[in-house]
């Protein structure tokens, strides 16, 4: 920008030279300084006036400047010429605190002003912008400046409320800690591992010699099981302890047992029920089923089960369970058997022995007297050698001893064979009394060269009067009367069922009569002298046991496949069953056994489950005959003949007149 | 002569049957206990002739496995009286020459 100045008495000079003139002398004060060669002018020459016009042309600035424009092709003036020119040039020796200039003096000036600078700083800021230089000078030295704003500021401040604190710590328990200290050197390092190299060369020896220990340890082992297993000696108390919880658990059952009467028995006529009391079960033998059921006649709340299959092909293990009706929840004795069992019998005088007889054709003794140590083991067993069965065996019964009192005892089996078995010593010997054949042990059977075909037996009753009297159910149907006499006939064969006798049983009053059931779902009623049945009974399925009671000539009871218990008395119902009731808890359980206690009204049922059930007879199901006033009525075993005897003469004689 | 060879030999018995890792003294769980003296094991025949890399990698191993802080002492000769953390200390020989002594503490 050109600069207008006022005019000066000064020779020509260029215009920058004189302001920086001017500029100079103002710098430095007032003394004037000539220069050397300044011309020696007169007055007249002073006074003369030289006219100067100053325009705002660069008077050295091209005025021809001609460019190629491209756009139209040509070369064109260029008016637009830069007039401006630059005579004079001074950096200011004024900074600002902020740039880098500043701040590099600051750094050179260092520690030495700083001192001084902080009273300056008040002074400098009050005097405000004329002197700011000054006090940015001053300013300068200082180290730490607040960089605010240097014109105009204020503070504010303000302050939150603190929240309080709180203090909480806590501290856990440290991993317990313990002291060890050894020492390692050669000689101990040397030393553990020569002892312990002997330790192994011995253990090598002990093996060796591994045997003998063995048996020795064995031994040791039997010794201190024996010692431990010593809890004989509570042994009684425990019994003891047990039979009273049963108790009190059982205490409705008991007293259902002694005292309960169905009541309702009055206002029915001839019709019974039975109140089931204990349910007996054992958990080892949940798979089996009942397959004998035996009262021991000593001790009449006892009673023995023998556990089996009946199934062909589920045949395994068997199990001999003597149940005391004081404790029901766990048996008395327990057997377990290699093969299942199928038939048992307690000895009527000595009855800690029973007779077992086994699906695999062998017969066994049990004593339960033995001690606890062997009694897992029957006392005596048949063998493979001695006349053991060949085929499952049905039933066995005990026999009055012999003449030279060893104990014996009958079995039948589907082989065909009746054997007695006799216990001599401590050995089974056994003798054939019959042998079964199809045509019924006829003399020309033994003419036949062919092997007689055999008869398998399922059953068979002694007489108990005759002693020599016995009938054999057969699988074919048939039963036979024999004598223990005779060995190769019988004296007489009945054409009983269709189907397999299940079981043949000897009336327990009258001399006469017997009573056989079948698969055929018939129970039948005879007279041994007459070939025909005196009843005969459908029940609708097929019929797994039958019992005579002991208390009635006339009264016995069957069970049946269906789940039911079939009580009849001839003397009230020749037709029907007096009681008929389901007994099972589930469909399809099979009842396989019944027995009549000797003393008590009470019945234990058996099933295909393992379960045994105990049921009590309601008054109807044992009445006795009804006693007239001031009449004495007769009581005993001849009643009851008489009574069984009227009834059957009842149905003989429409019989012989047919004949 | 025979004397110095049979020397060399009962030498070399020795260190073939004290080869195994014998255990002097240990707290430890059977699972802990196997671990560690395979750890043991496996350095020691790792860095033969270095103990000080051995005992570095069992101790950062077992740092790893079972959490700080461990302590480690692997040596021929050495006697310590060390506070442990119950169940954490192992005191074992190894190669019929070293004694390694492994516990936790922190």
């Amino acid at each position: 920008m050109p600069v207008p100045t006022t005019v000066r008495s000064k020779k020509d000079e260029e215009d920058g030279v004189d302001q920086g003139d001017v500029w100079d002398e103002w710098a430095q004060g007032k003394a004037l300084i000539k220069p050397p060669d300044q011309l020696e002018l007169t007055d007249g020459e002073l006074k003369e006036e030289f006219t100067k016009i100053l325009t705002a042309n660069n008077p050295h600035a091209p005025q021809n400047i001609a460019r190629y424009s491209f756009k139209e092709r040509s070369y064109k003036l260029i008016s637009g010429v830069d007039q401006m020119a630059v005579h004079f040039v001074l950096e200011g020796t004024l900074i600002h605190v902020d740039s880098d200039e500043a701040r590099r003096q600051r750094a050179r000036q260092g520690q030495t002003e700083e001192a001084a600078a902080p009273e300056e700083v008040e002074e400098a800021e009050v005097v405000g912008e004329e002197e700011r230089s000054d006090s940015v000078d001053s300013k300068m030295g200082k180290k730490e400046q607040k960089v605010t704003n240097q014109f105009n500021f204020s503070e504010r401040a303000s302050q939150t409320l603190n929240n309080p604190l709180r203090e909480r710590s806590c501290q856990t328990e440290p991993p317990p800690r313990c002291n060890f200290s050894a020492t390692a050197n050669q000689w101990v390092i040397y030393d553990a591992y020569m002892e312990e190299l002997q330790k192994q060369e011995k253990n090598k020896d002990k093996q060796k010699s591994s045997k003998r220990e063995e048996d020795k340890s064995k031994k040791k082992q039997m010794i201190t099981e024996t010692q431990s297993d010593d809890i004989t000696k509570v042994a009684k108390v425990v019994k003891i302890f047990e039979r009273m919880v049963n108790q009190n658990t059982f205490d409705d059952v008991a007293q259902d047992f002694k005292y309960f009467e169905d009541a309702s028995d009055e206002f029915r006529e001839q019709e019974g029920t039975l109140l089931p009391l204990w349910k007996f079960q054992y958990d080892k033998a949940k798979r089996l089923s009942v397959t004998a059921l035996c009262w021991n006649k000593n001790y009449q709340d006892l009673f023995a089960v023998g556990m089996g299959s009946y199934d062909f092909s589920k045949q395994g293990h068997g199990v001999l369970l003597l149940y005391t009706l004081k404790n029901s929840t766990c048996p008395e004795y327990i057997y377990p058997t290699s093969s299942g069992i199928m038939c048992l019998h307690i000895h009527d005088r000595l009855s800690h022995l029973v007779a077992v007889g086994f699906y695999d054709g062998c017969v066994a003794v049990y004593d339960l007297k033995a001690e606890e140590g062997g009694a897992a083991q029957p006392v005596y067993r048949s063998t493979a050698k001695a006349g053991k069965h060949t085929d499952p065996v049905w039933q066995v019964r005990w026999q009055n001893d012999d003449m030279d009192n060893n104990h014996n005892f009958y079995s039948v089996s589907s082989d065909g064979r009746v054997v007695s078995w006799t216990l001599i010593k401590n050995e089974l010997v056994f003798s054939d009394v019959i042998k079964l054949s199809l045509e019924g042990a006829l003399p020309e059977c033994l003419e036949v060269v062919e092997q007689p075909s055999i008869a398998c037996g399922t059953s068979f009753d002694f007489h108990q009067k005759i002693d020599f009297l016995f009938l054999v159910g057969t699988e074919e149907g048939k039963i036979h009367k024999c004598s223990k006499a005779y060995s190769s006939q019988f004296l007489e064969t009945y054409q009983a069922h269709n189907m397999a006798v299940d079981a043949v049983k000897w009336n327990h009053f009258h001399p006469k009569v017997f009573m056989s059931c079948s698969s055929d779902w018939t129970v039948k009623i005879w007279d041994h002298t007459i070939r025909t049945p005196m009843f005969t009974f459908d029940l609708n399925s097929a019929v797994g046991d039958v019992a005579w009671s002991p208390y009635s000539s006339t009264v016995f009871a069957a069970v049946t496949t269906d789940g039911k218990v079939h009580v009849f008395d001839l003397s009230m119902n020749k037709y029907e069953a007096i009681c008929q009731q389901s007994v099972v808890a589930k469909k399809r359980t099979k009842l396989t056994h019944i027995e009549f206690n000797p003393i008590h009204p009470i019945i234990i049922v058996g099933d295909d489950r393992g379960h045994v059930t105990c049921f009590k007879l309601s008054p109807n199901l044992r009445k006795k005959p009804k006693e007239k006033k001031g009449q004495e009525l007769p009581k005993g075993p001849e009643v009851e003949e008489a009574k069984m005897e009227k009834l059957l003469s009842l149905l003989r004689e429409p019989d012989y007149s047919s004949i | 002569m025979a004397e110095t060879g049979e020397g060399k030999k009962e030498e070399a018995d020795y260190k073939r049957l004290h080869s195994f890792p014998l255990i002097r003294h240990t707290d430890m769980a059977e699972e802990m206990r196997v671990e560690t003296m395979e750890l043991c094991v496996t350095a020691c025949e790792k860095f033969a002739t270095n103990n000080e890399s051995a005992a570095k990698m069992i101790k950062e191993s077992m740092d790893k496995k079972f959490g700080s802080s461990w302590h480690v002492v692997i040596g021929e000769g050495f006697g310590f009286e060390v506070t442990h953390e119950v169940k954490n200390l192992l005191y074992m020989f190894f190669g019929g020459s070293l004694a390694v002594c492994v516990w936790k503490c922190s």
